[in-house]
Order: C-alpha cells, then structure tokens, then sequence
C-alpha cells in the first residue's frame, strides 16, 4: 500500500485526467458488448481478442510504413467482415441456446485467436509510435501523452456516429426492433439472421478501431485479451443494458479505479485488481438483491 | 453385478497399468488427475447446473499450499525460493515424506475453508453472472500469486525433488502413480455414493429449479456450498500432487492455468456428457489421449486445435459421449421408449 497518491494532489489529478481518457476507451468497447448482448443474449469472451487484432492491423500498417492513425479507418472495415464472418462460421449455432454455450464456444475462439495471433505476429510487446507529442498543463506538474487524447476524441466522435446511426438508420432500427422482441421483428418482415449478423459485424468494427487506437496509446501483446472482455462486461453490468450515459460514466470511472490503483497498489495487481474488482461487484450486487429475495438476471 | 465385475477388471488393470506401460506412468498419472477435475466439475456444472471455471483456484492453492508446506516444516521458506531451492537445502527421506503426507492433507483442508467462504459470497450467483465472476476469480488467483515474494512471485518456485538414496525415478513414477490412481478412485466412490443420497437429489433439483427447491423448504445455499467443498477437497490434493509431479510450480502456467485446465474439466466433462457419473470419466481419458496426440502432432499449433475442438465440442456435441449412447440405446439407462406413443410426443416438443 503505497499512499503517495493522496500526499500529492497533483498526482490526484494526473491519475484521474488519465483515468478518464482510458474509461472512454474502455466503455466504446463495453458498448460493442452491450450491443450484442442486448440483441443476440451472448456474451462473447472473445471480445479483448477482437480488439487485439484491430490493434495488430493497425501495427501492420506501422510497420509498413503508414501512420498508424489511419488504422482507425482499415481497420473497422477489415474487422466487420471477419465478424461477419465469424458469426456465418459459429456464432449462429450459439445464438438461440444457453448463454453457458455461447461463453464456452467463445471462449474456445478466443484460445484459437491468441495463438493464430502468436505464431503471425510473434510473441513481443509492440507498439506503434505515433510521434503525437505531450501536452503539458498545470506549470509542467501533469503530463499528457497527445495519442491518450486523440484516442478519447475519437472514441467519442465514433460513439456520437454509432449511436445517431442506431437512431435514424434502417439498420439501427431493424436492430433495435430485434433486441425488443426478434419474434415480433421476424413476423413483421426483419431478416433477424442478417441483423444479427450486422450487430456481430458492428461490434467486431468497433473492437477494430479501439484496437487501433490501443495500439497507438497503449501496448499490444496476444494473450492480453481477456482484461478487455472482463473491463466491458464489469461496465456493461454497472450500467445495465441500454444505458448509454451509463456506459460512458461506468467506463471512466473503471478508467479512474485502474489509474489510482497503479498508484496505490502498484502495476503489477493491476489485472488482478480489475478481476477482483468485477468479483466485488458482483458479489456486492448479489447481496443487496437478496434481501429481496432476488438474483441477477 | 455385471458392472461391478467390470469395474474391478479396470481397478486390477489400473493398478497393473505402470508395469504394462513403464514409459507413460507419468501421463497416467495427468490422466488420472484430470479425470478427478472432470469428475469434481460435474457436481456443479452438471448435477448442480452451476458452471463454474473457478474450480482451478482450488487447484493452484492446493498445490502452492502443499509445496510450501513440504518446505516450510524443515527450511526457511523466502530462503528456499530465493536460493533456487533444491540447490541448498535437501531433504532426506523421512523429511520428504512426513512433508508430503502433511502437505496433502493441508492442500485439502484449506482449499475447503476457502471454498466456504467464497461459496458464500459467489454462488448467490446465477447463471452466466456465476461464470464469468468464477472466471474473474481464477486469474485474479493468478495474478496475486505472481504478485507475493515468498512462493516466488513470477518466476515461481520448486517443489521439494525426490529425495536421494531411495530408488530411482522408476519408483517416483510409480509411488505418484499409486497415489493418482487412489485419488481418484476414492473420488469417484465417494461421489457415487454421495448421487444416491438425498443429497445428489438435492443437487439435481437445485440444477432442475432452484426457486422451487428453495421453496420446498430446502436451504439451497447450505447444499451449494457443501458441493463446492466437495469439489475443494479433491481438487486441492489433485493440485498438490501435481506440483509435486512435475517439480516446478508456475503461478500462471501450473499453478492457476485458466486457459488450460481452468477449460480443460469444462471441456472433458461435456464431451463425456454431463450429469452422469461415468461421463466425465470417459470424457477425461479421451480428452487427454487428443490431446497428447494434439501436442505431439501439432506443436506450435496446439491451442488452435485445442480452441476448434472446444468450439466442435460444445456447438455440436453438447450432450457429449453419454448423452450420445443415451439416445442410441435407451433401454441400457433403464428408460422405456413407448414406440406406440413416441411419434406423436415428438410432434409436441
């Protein structure tokens, strides 16, 4: 326990400007996951693989040259397809079963996606320099790398489109209509398969640019999935499906959590501390609903 | 009776099998320990209906706990791990083996008291909520154990080596053989005896409707967590003889390896079929006879073998093995198919 953080208040603000531009990051993935959990009932663990890959395009085009902020663009298109993909391959099979079913086949997917991931792109820390340059404020007391704050830009500017395209688009609606009730949507002339396959390729996009945008913040590795999955499920089960402000709110606030947590705890529980912090949660949500005499559904 | 006669022809033939087969005692000995994962994750996943991934915590505790044990009675622990072990300190025979003795029975002890405790808390849970929080606990089990100096944080520990002057490694091979063998075999006594009683009922109706079980009049929660302490027991002895089998414990490889194991007895009891107690036997030795043919074959290539023969499994072949030959022959499970009425029950469903 280290409590340097709360002698400096300098420090307070340094994890919590941090803290926010990384929950931004986290809840435009915890949005995909709210996406096809609302619609499809599957929770999908493959979700940090997806965002993985993104990342790797984007490193892809570093290393060959480009600068990786166009990954942002490539790299949601190549991800819609392979979601579509994806769902024409398994997903399908999983969608109207036991949700046990669809974390077990996904997860299955995510243990064959990290070592593909592994033997193409080797077993390194990479990351892709973005040369953005450091802001600094507050007489040069808190520093901020530029990549955090163009990854939180454009993870608002994505989420803005997203949401304005799930409101007004034909798409968004047919999508929308299947979450409320596909048998509903089915007899009045939505082809649930195609929008279910749209959703899976909507939320594989959106892994895409967030892996893009890691790459270009953070660092890229194939087996540090998995803490992306948990991160959007523990927003996802904060906020409840369908609550958007309180995916953006949950997301910062986990953002913030991890941040003082590095300070307080040290980055080596950093994982730990986020796995145990969905445990705490759950089991906290549990006992309020059972003096009701109730249970998470 | 037939049965009985059959289970003692495999027990004799389980016992002669490390003179028969000297050069595989060793992934026997795994085979066995996997089947008592397999055989101990059914009580929740299929008789319970509790999927849990969380049973690998009572894995790498049993094991930590048995290694540290072993040690810790005769040398300074923080030295041990410091020194790279086995280099400094040597145990002699009658060290190893009173270590090794108190060693187990403490991996069964505690493991036991923690699933107490956290029983409490997580198995209020339901459905996929109790799977992902079972999933988080297991790598944050992980994480912390690669986070504490004295077992070895990251870079892990040894257990205590056979000791010198008794016998070879053929003997080692053998005595942790025996010990494997007897493991499971006591697990599965027990936990055949335990289905017939009110118990294994109890289980099943909790896995059936647990509202309706809490309605009844039965205290589900007490029932739950004497499961999972069950599952404690023998999962945290099976860790520990683990950790001593191969010799070096790992905290995110071995000791709490969530990718492998942690799926692996989910995996093996639904190819064997789950809610049966043979299936996850079965399911255990031929899921390991793919997977050393996996690992010999395609090295390099094995997790993506694995992952397609998890998604195989569980998309296409959820009822497993026996949920298989159920279907096929129904009248071996003592079920009665009414020919006369069966076409028209199918229309129903």
């Amino acid at each position: 326990m280290d409590l340097l953080i709360f002698q400096n208040p300098i420090l307070i603000v340094q994890a919590s400007l941090d803290g926010i531009l990384l929950g931004i990051l986290f809840a435009l993935i915890a949005y995909g996951m709210a996406l096809q959990w609302g619609v499809m009932n599957i929770i999908n663990i493959a979700q940090g693989e997806l965002v993985i890959l993104g990342g790797y395009i984007a490193y892809f085009l570093y290393i060959s040259g480009v600068h990786p902020a166009f990954g942002i663009i490539v790299s949601p298109v190549i991800m819609y397809f392979l979601g579509v993909g994806m769902y024409k391959a398994v997903i399908y099979r999983v969608v109207d079963r036991d949700m046990f079913i669809s974390i077990l086949a996904t997860f299955g997917i995510s243990i064959l996606a990290q070592q593909l991931m592994n033997s193409v792109f080797g077993s390194d820390v990479v990351v892709a320099q973005s040369n953005f340059g450091t802001t600094f404020l507050f007489n040069y007391m808190v520093t901020l790398p530029n990549a955090k704050i163009f990854s939180a830009c454009i993870s608002l500017i994505f989420a803005v489109i997203l949401v304005g395209y799930m409101r007004y688009s034909k798409l968004g609606r047919a999508i929308r209509a299947t979450a409320q009730n596909a048998r509903a949507a089915k007899i009045l002339g939505v082809d649930t398969d195609k929008v279910y396959a749209a959703t899976f390729g909507i939320n594989a996009a959106i892994c895409g640019v967030a892996g893009a945008l890691i790459a270009i913040t953070f660092t890229l590795h194939p087996y540090v999935g998995l803490p992306y999955t948990v991160r959007s499920f523990m927003i996802v089960i904060v906020a409840g499906l369908g609550n958007l402000p309180g995916v953006a709110l949950s997301g910062m606030g986990l953002g913030v959590f991890e941040e003082f947590s590095d300070y307080l705890f040290g980055t080596e529980f950093r994982i730990a501390s986020v796995f145990l912090l969905l445990v705490l949660i759950l089991v906290f949500r549990r006992f309020k609903l059972s003096r009701k005499r109730e249970y998470l559904k | 009776m037939r049965s009985k006669k059959i289970f003692f022809l495999l027990v004799i033939l389980g016992l002669i099998a490390p003179f028969l087969f000297p050069a595989f005692k060793l992934q026997m000995s795994i085979m066995w320990i996997l089947v008592v994962l397999a055989l101990t994750w059914d009580v929740q996943g299929g008789q319970m209906g509790y999927n849990t991934f969380g049973n690998i915590v009572f894995f790498g505790l049993g094991m930590y706990l048995c290694a540290a044990t072993q040690i810790g009675l005769f040398f300074p622990l923080g030295e041990w791990t410091a020194a790279g072990g086995e280099k400094t300190f040597v145990h002699n025979s009658e060290q190893y083996f009173q270590g090794l003795f108190l060693g187990l029975i403490v991996a069964a002890i505690v493991p036991v008291f923690v699933a107490v405790f956290i029983g409490y808390g997580i198995l209020g849970l339901r459905g996929h909520y109790f799977a992902i929080c079972t999933l988080g606990l297991g790598i944050a089990a992980g994480e912390f154990a690669g986070g504490i100096e004295i077992i070895g944080a990251g870079q892990g520990m040894t257990s205590p080596p056979w000791p010198k002057g008794i016998g070879n490694t053929e003997l080692r091979g053998e005595f942790f053989y025996y010990i494997c063998f007897v493991l499971m075999i006591c697990s599965f006594l027990f936990l055949r005896w335990a289905y017939s009683t009110r118990f294994g009922l109890v289980l099943n109706a909790i896995r059936d409707n647990e509202d309706k079980a809490e309605a009844m009049g039965i205290n589900t929660m007490k029932f739950k967590i004497s499961g999972w302490m069950v599952s404690a027991f023998f999962v945290g002895i099976a860790g520990g003889l683990m950790g001593n089998m191969i010799g070096y414990i790992e905290p995110v490889e071995t000791a709490f390896p969530g990718r492998t194991f942690g799926v692996f007895m989910v995996l093996m009891a639904i190819l064997g079929g789950k809610g049966t107690l043979i299936g996850p036997i079965i399911g255990a030795i031929a899921f390991h006879l793919f997977k050393e043919g996996f690992w010999t074959f395609f090295l390099g290539w094995q997790y993506v073998a694995l992952g397609a023969l998890i998604v195989i499994v569980v998309v296409f072949f959820p009822e497993g093995i026996m949920g298989y030959l159920r279907e096929k022959f129904p009248e071996r499970f003592g079920e009665v198919v009414d020919e006369k009425n069966r076409k028209s029950q199918v229309e129903l469903s």
